[in-house]
């Protein structure tokens, strides 16, 4: 996993509340059986019409924010099905996070796995930057994980909470699998006690 | 530390693996469900690690998100989902997965099987790269969608790293009105905490409404609960529960059976345990509902109507104006004056036996409006089977309903079964976001017998008053 330090970068606001995994990634895409490639297919029904066409209207497609790679968006972002697809086209259209007053868990677990980080401000710290970001040409922000801080050229500057192991993990870009496995005597002890249940052990075709 | 303790913090703490300091804890997981979606990255990354699936046997797997519900045997012609369903029956094949394929008798919506194959038990913990996983809880398990990277790390260590949860009891007191369902009642708990009221908890429900549920009614109140935003639902086990389970294909037997039901006799709440937040609804204050907007708390009992805009706070106001604007409604408009062109019954939420007989019962000597398609959808083969034995399939297609083979359908609309741009649909499943069922597509959620009364009338009628035959 790539490691998350400290990230700058230009600001895009989506001024929406409960931004739903169905429309970063419509289910349409969900088929590819790669985990790359995504990036094309975020916000598809807002961002392109039904014969394909860009329709030019979404805020992601305003020449100001091309090259943006910190969303600002409502509370519940990430809302819905699991689709690990969604932070997987995030990530893949230049994103390196979003900042939200809340975020689905899901979809914020599924966001640590991949170097992508969820920035939880409070409301009125959301709505300022959603409003720098509007009102600011070239608004750019840092985000700094090792300080647990978002601050701006222009004087914002705000803490947000992480998880200290998820935190420790993104930081170093850890393989949590690998964290896991290093557990390999607790586990077989607990499997010694805990067997499969008995018919799903017998043989099937 | 109080002895008390909640049904959720008996079954984390009976499987933890691990606390390591600094860490978050390590939980074993007893049962992987897997489908053809969200699992081939997964599998891709065991293969680069050079891993094993840990437990084959704790892992079972199924097609249906992508297939057609067409009759089996007809050729697949989206072929990427063809591609997806073959990286399925592969990946089951080399890593030794049990998998009821396409053409088993057994096959069906993931989180149906579980339970009518008797994998679903109580006090299990269990896990699967889909949100609407939370359905199991209905049998007092701790169970919650993950993404594809968790998909991998459970297939590989059996475990997972979580932070514990915190928990929410939703008390829900008195008996639900006739005509007024689980999926009402889950409708009725959304539109009043909110689709993020229950972010980062798991909630237990609890209540007389919530015990005289049968297991089909609980599996739909805690499929739900996603849509709340929870990490999970669940319900206690008691002897419903226990009645369902028992003589399942893998359910435990004999000797083993008896000392199941012993633990799980354990596992309910213990009076006077704390809960981090609880909330309590009246049953009888609740209305069969109808969604009018773009997330399932955009709700409104079937007497109401689309909500003025006026009185609403900036943000709220903005995404009620959208979403109207996207359902193609105006504020104020009565919900039984919206006409519909379409009706999908089925999805994880509403495609087991009780629901298609509580459709049935309101389809029986009627037929569905000439300017509606209507689709009937069971959950799985064994459903769809039990439904014909009894001849609801008669019922339906007497009816003018299509009936169809087993899978998610037009809940995601992931197969070719969707909605045209502007269609309105009266569903039964979970989720009414933007072009969900299809592009374009205006989806309403309403329980089985609401949908089945829309179908007829061509347009949204409240079933209290439904004339049966």
């Amino acid at each position: 996993m790539k490691p998350f330090r400290t990230h700058r970068g230009l600001v895009a606001p989506l001024d929406r509340i409960n931004v739903d995994t169905d429309q970063i990634i419509p289910k349409q895409f969900l088929k590819r059986i790669e985990r790359t490639g995504f990036g094309q297919f975020l916000f598809y029904d807002w961002r392109f019409a039904a014969d394909g066409k860009k329709s030019g209207d979404f805020i992601l497609d305003e020449p100001r924010y091309a090259g943006a790679s910190i969303l600002v968006a409502g509370k519940n972002f990430g809302c819905g099905s699991s689709r690990e697809h969604a932070v997987w086209a995030l990530a893949d259209f230049g994103f390196r996070a979003v900042i939200s007053s809340s975020f689905a868990d899901i979809f914020a677990n599924n966001s640590t796995k991949n170097g992508f980080l969820t920035v939880l401000l409070r409301e009125d710290e959301v709505g300022e930057l959603m409003r720098r970001a509007r009102e600011v040409k070239d608004y750019q922000l840092t985000i700094d994980l090792e300080q647990c801080e978002v601050r701006d050229d222009q004087g914002f500057r705000a803490r947000f909470p992480v998880d200290d192991f998820v935190r420790h993990c993104l930081l170093n870009g850890l393989d949590d699998i690998g964290l896991t496995l290093q557990h390999e005597a607790e586990i077989a002890s607990y499997e010694t006690v805990h067997p499969p249940p008995s018919a799903l052990q017998a043989r099937h075709p | 530390m109080s002895a008390k303790k909640t049904l959720f913090e008996k079954i984390w703490n009976a499987h933890l693996v691990a606390q390591p300091a600094g860490r978050s804890p390590i939980i074993y997981i007893d049962l992987h469900l897997v489908h053809e979606v969200t699992s081939p990255q997964a599998f891709d990354g065991l293969r680069e690690a050079g891993r094993k699936v840990r437990q084959p046997a704790r892992t079972v797997a199924t097609v249906d998100h992508n297939i057609p519900t067409e009759p089996r045997g007809t050729p697949i012609t989206d072929l990427i989902a063809a591609k997806q369903i073959v990286a399925l029956q592969a990946n089951c094949k080399e890593f030794g997965v049990r998998l009821f394929d396409m053409d088993s008798p057994e096959q069906g919506i993931v989180h149906v099987i579980g339970p009518e194959l008797g994998v679903t038990q109580p006090g299990m913990t269990i896990v699967c790269g889909d949100s609407h996983t939370s359905t199991h809880g209905a049998f007092g398990s701790l169970a919650f969608g993950i993404g594809t990277s968790e998909v991998e790390h459970v297939l590989a260590t059996q475990c997972l790293a979580q932070q514990q949860p915190k928990t929410m009891k939703i008390d829900v007191r008195g008996r639900l009105a006739e005509g007024v369902t689980a999926k009402d009642l889950a409708l009725g708990i959304i539109g009043q905490i909110g689709t993020d009221g229950a972010s980062g908890h798991v909630i237990e429900y609890c209540g007389d409404a919530v015990r005289s549920l049968s297991m089909e009614g609980r599996m739909t109140l805690c499929n739900m609960s996603i849509e709340a935003g929870a990490r999970a639902g669940m319900v206690a086990p008691d002897e419903t529960t226990f009645a369902y389970v028992k003589g399942k294909r893998f359910a435990p037997q004999g000797e083993e059976w008896e000392s199941a039901v012993d633990y799980w006799r354990g596992m309910p709440t213990d009076e006077g345990a704390a809960f981090d937040k609880v909330v309590e609804m009246d049953a009888a204050q609740l209305s069969p509902f109808v969604t009018w907007g773009t997330n399932p708390g955009m709700v409104a009992p079937v007497t109401g109507r689309v909500p003025e805009v006026g009185s609403l706070r900036d943000s709220e106001r903005r995404s009620t104006e959208l979403a109207l604007q996207y359902m193609g409604l105006e504020p104020g408009k009565r919900i039984e004056d919206i006409g519909i062109d379409r009706v999908f019954i089925g999805s994880c939420t509403n495609s087991r036996l009780e629901d298609l007989r509580s459709a049935a019962r309101i389809a029986k000597g009627h037929h569905v409006s000439a300017k509606v398609r209507a689709m009937v959808v069971p959950g799985s083969q064994t459903v769809k089977r039990a439904a014909e034995q009894e001849g609801l399939h008669r019922i339906f297609l007497d009816a003018g309903f299509e009936w169809r083979e087993s899978g998610c359908s037009m809940c995601l609309g992931m197969n070719p079964d969707i909605l045209q741009p502007g269609e309105r649909c009266a569903s039964t499943s979970n989720r009414n976001f933007e072009g969900r069922q299809g592009r374009g597509g205006r989806t309403h959620l309403v329980s089985p017998m609401m949908a089945a009364a829309a179908a007829i009338a061509g347009h949204f009628t409240d079933i209290r008053d439904w004339k049966f035959r």
